[in-house]
């Protein structure tokens, strides 16, 4: 137990590890940018650093008998220099960084996208379109504001403590046994307490999705809420959940208010211990006690200038922890991003997979055997030929397999056993995208896209043209109607569909399939969201659609599976039924009892 | 913004208290400095005894500051709970309680960022308010009347330099802005190309159109990188303009400081701790404008959730005067009842009829003819523009929210089914006997597929029922409109999932079971209302045929093309 434990966290530190190299990795990539970024921050950091000497050099010189104006002056004028060219540099500093940073979350957008266009469409089924969107946009976004603001800090923030160690080493270097004592203590006192916090911390966002989520659930029921009058209901138990997240988040705040006011005790526990021993060593270097030039000799300005050193010093340490915590975030969320792109893509075709041209349209299916996972098959010893220019109507209860069939038509997934052949080549020999565009697909959910009707019917095919496209929707019967809209072929299609309805989304999509000129269809053709005289319109435009192309239908209509040539019956992933709408009547099996429920 | 913060108003005591406490340790932590400098000019050098006495006494003041903080952060963390518990609680309710018009206008998603995001900012602005607000404001007024009393006029180079400081950022952040909400905007078309995308796979894989989508998503991801590079290099300089300004102002008071000296109206110490001072206090400008940046963030979301908690009530319960009864036997009547969603076009038109108790009405049309619209105006989700619906001779506006919805079940075509048991999903927080439960799934049809589940009714069904069908879906919205046994059963295109025979095994239980029932039903299949005692067909809001099946097939040509369209329609779900 103890053991597995101990394994788990050293696989997580070098995860944590991996995550860190790949980062860097991209930083490195624009090393062009990157070390000029440095040389910047160490020149912009310097600067700041002189302008204090400068100042404590113009006050030496008014503090005089009398003030010497010459070098005050000369100090002022540097000054200005320095404090402009630092301001400069740090802008400049800005740019750069954003620029770069910008740049790796170009690529890494780019590739997070192009790694999901080619994972198998399963991956869409099981991860939800918001989940894959907060990746590409919260999740790439926290890794930019590390890169574009936290990197900058840890960069000065390393700069300024190495620094301040530099001058405080050469004014006093027992005094720096203070620190030896105090700064690990802040290490180990905020490492402690963020262990003991952080947990607290997870509760509470994770409380707080639930809330969120619940609020959410809940809004889009309200008008049922208010049809049952359950407002009171509903409320209460909103209520505990929101007193829970609430608890959640006061608990982590009390215990995380601990820290803050902590690690600040300890650095004014250091001044003041800076300030005891610093002062004994100051009398034994004033009675003699201690030689000029002896390592524990310490001049008063010695001490002034060590306490400020120590100020300088303790700030990058104050901000430690917080730094931590982003550069954590940031950490975990490139985890997530990588999660994606290391994402296994669909299996690369065969090296000697082949174009599929002059395609006839008859397709095969010996012995197909296939489950989404090992534990649960589907689909069990399914056989059956759509001869050229035939349909092939699948009909069955919900959950039986139908989709899967379309999906292994398409490669989709591969088969597990038996085979597929298209005029009677196996189609693991070849290459996915000839085979898809083999085949034209009319689903149920329509998908179209923003941009205009041309662009989404055009899409069927590349580089159709206008007159093209008019035939295919003059065939799908919508040209009318987008004739009758004033942008015509122009009308930019919004998100949410609202300019069209249902059915002329459907139209249009079947515009686009007809374009596409493929000689084999798959048609999903329920159609339970259209009115039924949009429903006929639809159904004479699919038969145009069907005329002359192997057809596979899920179908759901009867005209469409009584004119179908084989009618396949799926029950719990077998074949239970084939034959003729005339012939599966003569069984009297499930078929002819589903047929006859109409009349009753 | 008024109605946000008043629910602050009950905190103030303890806000006071925190507050108070938060000085204590803020003028602690000042303590240091003060000492720090008497150690130096004064003790140093004397006994040992000293030192340790003064450097125990600056040990004492952090630990002081120490114990302060911890409780006044704790205390602001409690205040700033209850705050946001009690807001959130009753924007939740508010939001419930909001008319359909109401939720039209705000739309969904903008409710739920008010109830999550919006709150959450509020709720974190008056946290750290509690936290920074008494520090920062301490140190910069404080330290301002320090300095003017030390040494007005080099205290008026610091003043001057405020106001300068302050306009820089303002403009700059005014500038960022609008490039802000333009980056805004890429950032929506590239979610859009994303969502479209993972919608859309299959179609995308089965043209081959990977390539394009690439295409398509680099114009996306190359605009957005350039808006976010404009913005950027335009914030970007707030930080180093602000250091310069602070930094020059420095220079200014050494260099005048040498003048003063000179002419001998000012002396070396004073400009020594004037530096010193000047760190301080800009510093803590530094921390007030991070206060106000947060601040215009807050004020807008608080502005948007006061926008929901000032909601007028839309929906009003009016008195018999104003809407008097009717002398009617019938159950529910409709007088020429009008209405228009957006104002302009009638969605419905001088709509009349009347149904007697236990008789049903069949509502058919095509898609967009108003036969929703007719059942939600029943349902008082909108008030009618002209024309009135009566229910036992009671006009609706007059019936209290009680009172009326424990009349009506009702089951809509994409209705709200939630994770929770099955049982649960039927009973709605009615708290309804299983006995009732059982008989409604039982009529409903219901009862096969769920005792097929190895846990029954406490079955749990995930978001919107996602691990049932369809038409298992409907079979559960349906028991849930049925438990309570209403007076008023309504069925607004819920059965249009279900096969031919659960159908009609569906309409053959009702009218065995529920006869008592007034029903209304609307639905797309002449099967699903050809037996009912009254059929309306409705096209673009108006009725062009209300009657019998046998009448309608008859005198109405829209009916019978629907009627003979569907012979031979969905026999599979």
């Amino acid at each position: 137990m103890t053991d597995k434990r101990k394994k788990g966290t050293t696989e997580e530190k070098r995860s944590k590890k991996g995550v860190f190299f790949r980062l860097c990795g991209y930083v490195l990539k624009y090393w062009y940018l990157f070390v000029p970024a440095i040389i910047f921050t160490l020149f912009s950091n310097q600067l700041s650093l002189m302008g204090p000497k400068y100042s404590g050099d113009a006050i030496d010189a008014l503090a005089g008998e009398s003030v010497n104006f010459a070098i005050v002056k000369e100090n002022v004028l540097k000054m200005l220099v320095c404090y402009l060219v630092s301001a400069l540099l740090s802008y400049i500093l800005s740019v750069i960084m954003i620029n770069m940073s910008q740049r790796i979350v170009y690529t890494m957008r780019k590739q997070v996208f192009e790694k999901l266009t080619s994972l198998p469409v399963g991956y869409f089924d099981t991860h939800q379109t918001g989940e894959i969107i907060s990746h590409i946009s919260y999740d790439i976004d926290t890794i930019n504001s590390t890169l574009s603001h936290d990197l900058v800090q840890i960069m000065t923030s390393i700069y300024t403590v190495i620094g301040s160690l530099v001058f405080m080493w050469n004014i006093s270097k027992p005094l720096i046994l203070v620190f030896a004592i105090t700064v690990p203590a802040a290490i180990i006192f905020t490492r402690y307490r963020s262990r003991l916090v952080r947990p607290l911390f997870s509760t509470r966002s994770r409380k707080l999705g639930e809330l969120n989520g619940y609020a959410e659930e809940m809004l889009t029921g309200c008008r049922t809420i208010q049809a049952y009058n359950r407002e009171d209901t509903v409320s209460g138990r909103f209520n505990l959940r929101n007193t829970d997240a609430m608890d959640a988040y006061y608990k982590a705040d009390y215990h995380g208010a601990i820290t803050g006011p902590s690690v600040n005790f300890i650095n004014n526990l250091s001044i003041s211990l800076i300030m005891i021993v610093g002062g004994i060593l100051y009398m034994f270097s004033q009675n003699g006690t201690v030689q000029e030039g002896a390592i524990f000799f310490i001049t008063l300005g010695g001490i002034a200038k060590f306490v400020q050193y120590s100020r300088k010093f303790a700030g990058p340490i104050n901000e430690f922890a917080n730094i931590i915590t982003e550069l954590q975030s940031a950490f975990s969320a490139a985890e997530r991003v990588f999660a994606v792109i290391d994402e296994q893509p669909e299996p690369i075709d065969k090296t000697e997979a082949f174009e599929l041209s002059d395609v006839i349209g008859r397709v095969e299916l010996s012995d197909v055997t296939f489950g989404y996972t090992p534990e649960k098959t589907i689909l069990k010893n399914i056989s059956f030929v759509a001869e050229p220019g035939k349909t092939v109507a699948i009909v069955g209860p919900t959950g039986a397999g139908k989709t899967t069939v379309i999906n292994l038509l398409m490669r989709f997934y591969d088969i597990n056993d038996g085979s597929i052949t298209v005029d009677g080549k196996d189609c693991l020999d070849i290459t996915r995208a000839s085979l898809r565009k083999a085949y034209t697909m009319v689903l149920q959910d329509t998908w179209l896209f923003k941009g205009t009707i041309f662009e989404n019917i055009a899409y069927g095919r590349e580089n159709a043209t206008l007159e093209e496209v008019k035939e295919a929707a003059k065939t799908a019967k919508i040209d009318g109607f987008i004739e009758s809209l004033p942008d015509g072929y122009d009308t930019v299609l919004t998100d949410d569909g609202v300019n069209i309805s249902k059915g002329q989304r459907q139209l249009i999509t079947i515009a686009r399939a007809m374009i596409s000129g493929s000689s084999m269809l798959i048609l999903d053709e329920a159609t339970s969201n259209v009115d039924s005289r949009t429903e006929m319109k639809i159904q004479q435009a699919m038969n145009r659609l069907m005329e002359g192309r192997t057809c596979f239908v899920i179908a759901h209509r009867l005209s469409t599976i009584k004119n179908a040539d084989t009618i396949l019956v799926i029950r719990d992933g077998v074949i239970t039924e084939s034959g003729n709408h005339e012939e599966l009547l003569k069984k009297g099996g499930f078929y002819s009892s589903l047929y006859n429920s109409q009349y009753e | 913004m008024k109605t946000v913060f008043a629910y602050l108003k009950m905190f103030y005591r303890r806000m006071a208290v925190g507050f108070s406490i938060k000085t204590v340790a803020t003028l602690s932590e000042l303590m240091l400095p003060y000492i720090l400098s008497h150690i130096l000019k004064n003790v140093i050098g004397s006994h040992v005894s000293d030192i340790i006495l003064w450097g125990g006494l600056m040990v004492l003041f952090s630990a002081t500051a120490l114990v302060c903080n911890i409780t006044a952060n704790r205390m602001a963390a409690h205040v700033s709970r209850d705050f946001a518990e009690n807001m959130r609680k009753d924007l939740f309710a508010k939001t419930l309680a909001l008319s359909a018009r109401q939720t039209d206008k705000f739309t969904i998603p903008s409710l739920e960022s008010r109830i999550t995001t919006d709150t959450y900012n509020v709720h974190s602005f008056i946290n750290m308010i509690q936290r920074m607000g008494v520090r920062a404001p301490i140190l910069l007024f404080g330290g301002i009347a320090v300095t003017l009393f030390m040494d007005a006029k080099l205290a008026l180079v610091m003043i001057a330099l405020l106001p300068i400081i302050f306009v820089t950022v303002y403009f700059v952040r005014m500038k960022g802005i609008p490039l802000y909400q333009k980056v805004q905007g890429s950032v929506d078309n590239m979610v859009r190309v994303v969502r479209e995308d993972s919608q859309g796979i299959r179609v995308i894989k089965a043209l081959s159109k990977v390539d394009y989508e690439h295409r398509r998503y680099d114009t996306v991801n190359k605009e957005l990188v350039g808006k976010e590079l404009k913005a950027g290099v335009v914030m970007g300089s707030v930080n180093p303009l602000m250091t310069m300004f602070m930094n020059v102002g420095s220079v200014a008071v050494i260099a005048l400081g040498a003048y003063f000296v000179s002419k001998g109206t000012s002396d070396p110490e004073n400009v020594i701790a004037f530096m010193q001072y000047f760190t301080l206090i800009s510093m803590s400008l530094m921390a007030v404008t991070r206060i106000f940046v947060m601040y215009t963030k807050c004020a807008a979301s608080a502005g948007r959730i006061a926008e929901v908690l000032e909601a007028p009530e839309d929906i009003e319960i009016c008195t018999k005067e104003e809407y008097p009864d009717i002398k009617t036997n019938a159950h529910i009547v409709f007088d020429k009842v009008s209405f228009s969603y957006n104002g302009k076009r009638n969605n419905l038109s001088d709509i009349s009829f009347s149904l007697k108790k236990g008789e049903s009405l069949g509502i058919i049309g095509a898609t967009g003819s108003g036969k929703s619209t007719l059942v939600k105006l029943l349902l008082r989700f909108y008030d009618t523009d002209s024309g009135s619906i009566y229910i036992n001779g009671e006009n609706i506006r007059t019936i209290s929210k009680e009172r009326f919805y424990k009349l009506f079940g009702s089951a809509h075509q994409h209705d709200f089914l939630f994770a929770d048991s099955i049982r649960e999903n039927i009973s709605f927080g009615r708290d309804l006997p299983i006995e009732d439960i059982e008989r409604a799934a039982k009529i409903a049809q219901a009862e096969g597929f769920v005792s097929d589940l190895p846990d029954r009714f406490e079955h749990k069904l995930t978001q919107h029922g996602a691990n049932i069908s369809g038409g298992q879906k409907q079979r559960l919205l349906i028991s849930r409109a049925l438990a309570a046994k209403p007076e008023i059963l309504i069925l607004d295109d819920s059965s249009s999932a279900l096969d031919y025979k659960t159908d009609a095994a569906l309409r053959r239980a009702l009218a065995e079971n529920m006869g008592d029932t007034t029903l209304v039903t609307v639905a797309q299949r002449v099967s699903s209302v050809k037996d009912c005692s009254i059929i309306m067909v409705l096209d673009e809001g108006r009725i062009i045929g209300i009657g019998k099946h046998e009448e309608l097939l008859e005198k109405c040509p829209e009916y019978r093309e629907i009627s003979e369209s569907q012979m031979g329609g969905a026999i599979v779900d």
